[in-house]
């Protein structure tokens, strides 16, 4: 009985341990820190659950945490809509180089983030890029992309470049193992190109579609690359609060409130986790 | 030199700073266990005879030879220099050290702004136990001031930024604009310039928070009033700063102000290339113009700081560091040793002849120094300019203890001016607001 239980510890144990140290650990220093406070003038002191109160009526906290869920709601759908109709287009058979296409389109996602916010930062620089280029050529203005107003909205088109390819691969994979008698069946049905994407395809998606969707929500609550590569190019359009992790990280290396900062990115870690898993429940209800 | 210390500047507002401090209450129960009360002239000679190592972290590159030399000067002494990091870097570094209680240096240097917040947390030494207070009159006014808290100094002075007016003279001439001595001349040569070329501007500026205390301190603002733990922090009815946010404004509104942001390529493109006419900037420029700007070599000229007052003399600085010792260094005499060396004694001129602008008075006022010509300025002897700045910057400016996190919230508040969104007295009351907010949640009495 007893060595029975021990070779379960290890075959377990490489696993929990590494667990433990790069997850659990952090968390839980995260969590320790999360209810002291350092201040500059009396040093350390316990305060409990007094830095969970204060984020939650930080107007700083909200305001990131409302244009990032602005930017789940908007650029995602937009996103994961053209990975799925890549997808299809790949997956169709009409595609006239397919694998270029599919390696063309996944492109994107291998340039790092920062080389990818750096090189569309130039892109829409109005005195330098190719916005201020066409704006000369033209003798026309365009609307700034750098400025306050529509900068999420550029931020949002780095990303879907970004990630589409990414997205795509992961419904075109979806879409693969699809048993080919069904088309097949559908065919000798007389079923179209549309009825079959609609009878057929999309519900195989369901589950890849799921998954793509639980990796934005988490990729949009977590964006701090891109807004903060543009911050020099647009040093007055991005805050120190534009995102949470952005804010997390001005708390704690500009402001030194490492406590305070431990306290959002748990905050925000949690809430990720709530609307990962709320939307995964909804969207597998009734499937599986 | 001059470029890292400025993108240290440029880094603050960028965010990219100070880590928790590790000012334990617990220090300053203990305070006094080995520290002497006083050191003399006799105990540093023993100590600097007797030898022994220093660590020293500085970035300045001019510190190098400076080290090299101290070390041949006294045989015994080794000193182990490091770039722990350019400003913000270097200064997490040294608190993560601090708080940590090992691998602390003995001498770090701290640029002038960021000392207020090492000095607070007691993280650095008094040097009067060192007798420092004799060298009353060495440094300059506006860098003396700038080491100080009260009586007590934290830091010798290495270099200094007295401002100046750094202006292309073939654009000026171009288009027949007279060199402004006033800021409303300086106004209506913003005008005139971009008027007969939509291209040009008189200067670059997106929101920048050192040149915004630093114009408002010129003005004899005082927004920033520090004793001890109490702190108060008033732009809203501060005459200078309302001074400068009239002026600025009307630039502003004009869109007389290249929005390309400082130290980038394009910045310098336009310093290059006579699209960005001026500087108002600290005298630790040439150097930068020269490698930055090489295009424009032989069309740059430096004038006096333009002034709130017609006929006035009134200058401010902008930028510049210290050498400080950290309260948990392990040889702290021969720290104040080498802290000496460098900023008053030999050290003070090998740096000038790398190229430092100096903080002591008596260098700046060597012939050698004023009189040197400078190619890059068409010969002229730029020196003389700085060093008359230096001597007219206004007394009495204090940054906040918490000028590290301040600065790094101007692009949120103040910045917003810039593109538009409010005035920039509006900006200036959110930066109060948002600095006095900072500040009573970090323990400060703040008004």
């Amino acid at each position: 009985m007893t060595r029975r239980s021990w070779i379960g510890w290890q075959f377990t144990g490489p696993f929990l341990a590494v667990f433990g140290l790069v997850f659990l650990a952090p968390i839980a220093y995260a969590a320790y820190l999360s209810v002291f406070r350092t201040r500059l003038v009396g040093g350390t002191s316990f305060v409990g659950f007094e830095n969970y109160t204060k984020v939650f009526g930080d107007p700083q906290f909200w305001e990131a945490l409302t244009r990032v869920s602005l930017f789940l709601l908007v650029q995602v759908p937009i996103m994961l809509g053209l990975a799925l109709l890549v997808a299809l287009a790949i997956d169709s058979g009409r595609l006239y180089g397919a694998g270029f296409f599919r390696v063309a389109i996944f492109l994107p996602y291998a340039v790092p983030a920062v080389v990818a916010a750096l090189m569309w930062g130039f892109l829409y620089g109005t005195r330098f890029g190719l916005v201020g280029n066409i704006n000369e050529l033209f003798g026309i203005t365009l609307p700034d992309p750098l400025s306050p107003d529509l900068i999420l909205a550029s931020i949002g088109n780095i990303v879907t470049w970004e990630f589409v390819g990414y997205n795509m691969l992961i419904l075109y994979s979806g879409l693969r193992v699809v048993d080919t008698a069904l088309y097949e069946a559908a065919a000798i049905d007389g079923a179209g190109q549309f009825r079959i994407i609609r009878a057929i395809k999309l519900p195989a998606l369901r589950g890849p579609l799921v998954v793509a969707t639980v990796f934005s929500i988490i990729g949009s609550f977590q964006l701090f690359n891109e807004p903060q590569i543009l911050d020099t190019l647009a040093p007055n359009s991005i805050t120190t609060y534009f995102t949470p992790n952005i804010y997390a990280y001005q708390l704690s290396f500009a402001g030194q409130q490492v406590n305070y900062s431990a306290t959002v990115a748990l905050v925000m870690g949690l809430a990720t986790m709530v609307v990962a898993y709320l939307f995964q429940g909804r969207a597998l209800k009734g499937a599986a | 030199m001059s470029i890292t210390r400025r993108r240290a500047l440029l880094g603050a507002a960028m965010s990219i700073t100070l880590l928790a401090t590790g000012c334990s209450s617990s220090d300053e129960g203990t305070d006094g266990t080995a520290a002497p009360t006083s050191v003399s002239e006799a105990d540093i000679k023993a100590a600097l005879d007797a030898g022994g190592t220093i660590n020293v972290w500085a970035w300045d590159t001019t510190i190098t030879k400076v080290a090299a030399d101290f070390q041949t000067k006294y045989p015994k002494v080794k000193v182990n220099l490091t770039n722990a990091g350019t400003g913000n870097d270097q200064y997490t570094a040294l608190q993560n050290a601090i708080t940590a209680g090992t691998g602390v240096p003995d001498v770090a240097q701290i640029e002038y702004y960021a000392l207020p917040q090492f000095a607070l947390a007691k993280s650095v030494v008094d040097l009067n136990t060192y007798g420092a207070a004799a060298l009353n009159g060495t440094f300059t006014p506006g860098t003396w001031n700038a080491v100080h808290a009260g009586d007590k100094i934290y830091g010798f002075p290495i270099d200094s930024g007295p401002m100046a007016l750094f202006y292309n003279k073939e654009v000026f001439d171009k288009h027949q604009i007279a060199v402004p001595t006033t800021w409303e001349e300086y106004a209506a040569a913003a005008e005139k310039l971009h008027t007969a070329d939509p291209k040009a501007y008189i200067t670059s500026d997106s929101g920048d928070a050192g040149f915004t205390t630093s114009l408002i301190w010129q003005a004899g603002g005082k927004p920033y009033q520090v004793n001890g733990t109490d702190v108060t922090v008033n732009f809203a009815s501060d005459p200078g700063a309302q001074k400068f946010a009239a002026q600025w404004q009307k630039l502003i509104d004009k869109k007389l102000l290249s929005p390309v942001p400082g130290w980038t390529d394009e910045w310098y493109k336009g310093l290059g290339d006579g699209t960005i006419a001026t500087l108002v900037t600290g005298a630790w420029m040439p150097s930068n113009l020269e490698k930055g700007a090489a295009p424009a070599n032989g069309k740059w000229r430096v004038a006096p700081m333009p002034q709130w007052e017609a006929g006035g003399k009134a200058t401010a600085e902008n930028g510049g560091s210290s050498l400080a010792i950290p309260e948990k260094g392990a040889s702290k005499t021969l720290a104040y040793a080498f802290l000496k060396y460098a900023a008053v004694d030999e050290g003070a001129q090998t740096r000038i002849d790398d190229g430092a602008f100096p903080a002591t008075t008596k260098h700046l006022a060597a012939p050698e120094f004023q009189n040197k010509e400078f190619p890059y300025f068409g010969g002229q002897k730029v020196n003389e300019v700085l060093a008359a700045s230096a001597g007219q910057v206004v007394t009495g400016w204090s940054y906040l203890p918490f000028q590290v996190y301040a600065n790094s919230i101007y692009g949120d508040t103040v910045g917003k001016a810039y593109i538009g969104q409010g005035s920039l007295t509006d900006g200036l009351k959110a930066w109060q607001d948002a600095s006095v907010k900072y500040g009573t949640e970090q323990g400060f009495t703040v008004k």
